[in-house]
């Protein structure tokens, strides 16, 4: 591949693909910037007219944007707290020996089987529900008033439910990285007079850092859109409580038929997401490097 | 100081018996090589006297004190393993020191404890590289040096040469030998390779199957195998075993001569056979005859000894160096 010909040949052989992916990429893209552009409302087709940067400016000074960015970020922070402090508990605990280990690892591993509609669905019927639910049985078990979850802690409620869901993710990876843990290091170190917490601060941890950082990436990208838990547990409130930026993103659209303003959101979030990979790539960059 | 008694000791896997029973004593200082075929117990008796496996029956003793339920950082012994086990990503410094802060050493006091490990070990150049910056050698210094930062009473080797290069392994075996002489402390080595066991050991021990076959010096055992086992084991080439009618000559069911002891001779002598292959090393010759009605036998002879592969040649063995062994493989004297 190192001469003139063959190099140009490549190019050649490698366009259309790249013409695909582009196209595949750019128009979606174009398309949205242009709708942000316009006055596009559902209830009044064809009266679209130009209506310059006026959608961004009406999206950004909303206040439903901020309560949005803050509660992705919650989301976002608070999923990935508890998926990775609980992840590598439960990962430590599944790598003792221990009787049934197989089947206990599969029943670890269920959740993230189950469609995130059916799991939200699940809890807020069967866990959540301040009558039916499994918690108020047991508040109201030792004498106490149920608590309404969905109604007065909301996105603590999410984050709970889909935690719940990415838990047997990062443990699944924490595990399989706590596995190539070489057995002979945790002997020596044995030896060397580290107790359990010592080993695991200087040992463990260190060897764990690369799968915590992959851990982190890839629920990151999933846990900036999510969208179907909201819709199916509190429809983005009380009010905004529980609305991330995705939901505003739809609830603009196909809830108001305002779709320039939600193509702005459209941009907004892109724009949002990228500097959020940006900071994220460089963190996580020197890591996986080492 | 660091003199290790095993009374009885023994260690069984569900089952299957690794270790029936060993009685050992280990005199301060002493450098003591574990030695034996792979599967023989070696490592596993290794193992229990570090601590890193429960014994199921038995009695360890370490510098007059019963340790047998003592956890492995309380026996006061340092470990070398066979992969390094060095932390990846602790730089030769954090590594070295580790014990040291595992202990609760005062930074002062590592710093100097490492630096001087460091100097003794040639790795003061290196102490801020990670270990996989550093050669198979290097990495083993490391390794060594960890262990001798807590001055224990004890250093335990388990085969910690087999995964370097033969011309290393010969460096390094140096080494461990002199930092033997400088330290004066107790050290417990493990190996398959019977070289090892015999240049470097002050007394070595001679496992098959979870037994101790022999113990003692490296020549007592060469000179003076007590069965068939250690008398193959010892020694390289090995010893020729002799069955049936030449060993009834001698009043035994079996007799083992060593290489060194034939004498070769193109005319006479006691058993005669052809040259199956000659191996040349310059010095000797080490020569596989293939003698009537005995079987191959390796000879050792001068490397100027003019022979090729077809030539018949006629061993005669040297009658003050043959062993006797009765029919249960026990050495008769």
């Amino acid at each position: 591949m190192a001469t003139l010909h063959t190099r140009s040949a490549a190019r050649l052989m490698i366009a259309p693909s790249v013409l695909l992916l582009l196209a595949w990429m750019i128009v979606p893209l174009a398309m949205t910037i242009y709708f942000s552009l316009l006055r596009y409302n559902l209830l009044m087709p064809g009266m679209e007219e130009f209506a310059g940067l006026s959608n961004y400016t009406y999206f950004l000074t909303d206040p439903a944007f901020f309560q949005a960015i803050f509660n992705t970020l919650a989301i976002v922070l608070g999923v990935l707290f508890i998926t990775v402090v609980g992840g590598i508990g439960l990962a430590l605990l599944l790598d003792q020996p221990m009787f049934g280990q197989g089947i206990v690892r599969i029943l670890v591993i269920a959740p993230f089987l189950i469609m995130p509609t059916v799991a939200a669905l699940v809890w807020k019927n069967m866990f959540m529900n301040p009558v039916n639910g499994i918690f108020a049985w047991l508040a109201k078990l030792f004498g106490l008033q149920p608590f309404d979850f969905l109604a007065n802690a909301p996105l603590f409620s999410i984050i709970i439910i889909v935690a719940w869901q990415w838990l047997p993710f990062a443990t699944l990876i924490l595990l399989t990285a706590l596995q190539s843990l070489d057995e002979e290091q945790k002997e020596a170190a044995q030896m060397d007079g580290a107790g359990a917490s010592s080993r695991f601060i200087y040992l463990i941890l260190p060897h764990l850092s690369r799968a915590i950082t992959v851990v982190i990436l890839i629920q990151t990208i999933f846990l900036l859109s999510v969208f179907a838990e909201i819709l199916v547990t509190t429809n983005g409130g009380p009010g905004t409580q529980s609305t991330n930026l995705t939901f505003l993103v739809y609830a603009q659209a196909l809830l108001q038929f305002d779709v320039g303003g939600a193509s702005a959101g459209g941009i907004i979030a892109v724009i949002l997401a990228n500097i959020v990979a940006f900071f994220l790539m460089r963190m996580i960059g020197k890591t996986l490097e080492a | 100081m660091g003199s290790i008694t095993l009374k009885n000791v023994s260690k069984v896997f569900g089952v299957h018996a690794v270790i029936p029973s060993i009685d050992l004593d280990i005199d301060d200082g002493e450098f003591v090589v574990f030695v034996g075929p792979s599967g023989c117990g070696k490592s596993t008796l290794l193992r229990l006297i570090a601590g890193l496996e429960d014994v199921s029956g038995g009695e360890i003793v370490i510098d007059g004190k019963n340790a047998t339920d003592l956890p492995p950082a309380k026996r006061g012994l340092s470990m070398v393993f066979q992969s390094y086990a060095l932390y990846p990503h602790m730089s030769v410094r954090g590594n070295i020191a580790f014990p040291l802060k595992m202990a609760g050493e005062e930074k002062a006091v590592i710093d100097k404890k490492v630096a001087d490990a460091a100097r003794v070990l040639n790795l003061a150049d290196y102490l801020d590289r990670k270990p996989r910056q550093l050669s198979g050698g290097q990495r083993q210094r490391v390794a060594i040096g960890r262990a001798i930062v807590r001055q224990p009473e004890a250093f335990l080797f388990d085969e910690p040469l087999s995964n370097l290069d033969a011309a290393l392994r010969v460096n390094m075996r140096l080494e461990i030998s002199q930092l033997h002489q400088q330290l004066k402390t107790t050290m417990i080595y493990v190996t398959h390779d019977q070289v090892e066991a015999m240049t470097m050991a002050d007394k070595i021990v001679v496992l098959n199957r979870g037994r101790i076959e022999q113990v003692g010096s490296p020549l007592e055992l060469y000179h003076r195998p007590d069965n068939l086992f250690v008398a193959g084991f010892i020694g390289s080439p090995k010893m020729n075993l002799v069955a049936g009618a030449p060993a009834a000559m001698h009043q035994a069911h079996t007799i083992g001569v060593r290489p060194e002891h034939l004498v070769l001779s193109k005319e006479r002598g006691t058993w005669r056979g052809t040259v199956g292959v000659a191996e040349h090393l310059g010095s000797d010759t080490f020569l596989h005859v293939n003698a009537d009605g005995i079987g191959t036998m390796t000879a050792r002879v001068s490397g100027d000894f003019p022979v090729t592969h077809g030539d018949q040649v006629f061993l005669t063995p040297d009658p003050q160096r043959v062993h006797r062994f009765d029919d249960k493989g026990m050495a008769i004297r």
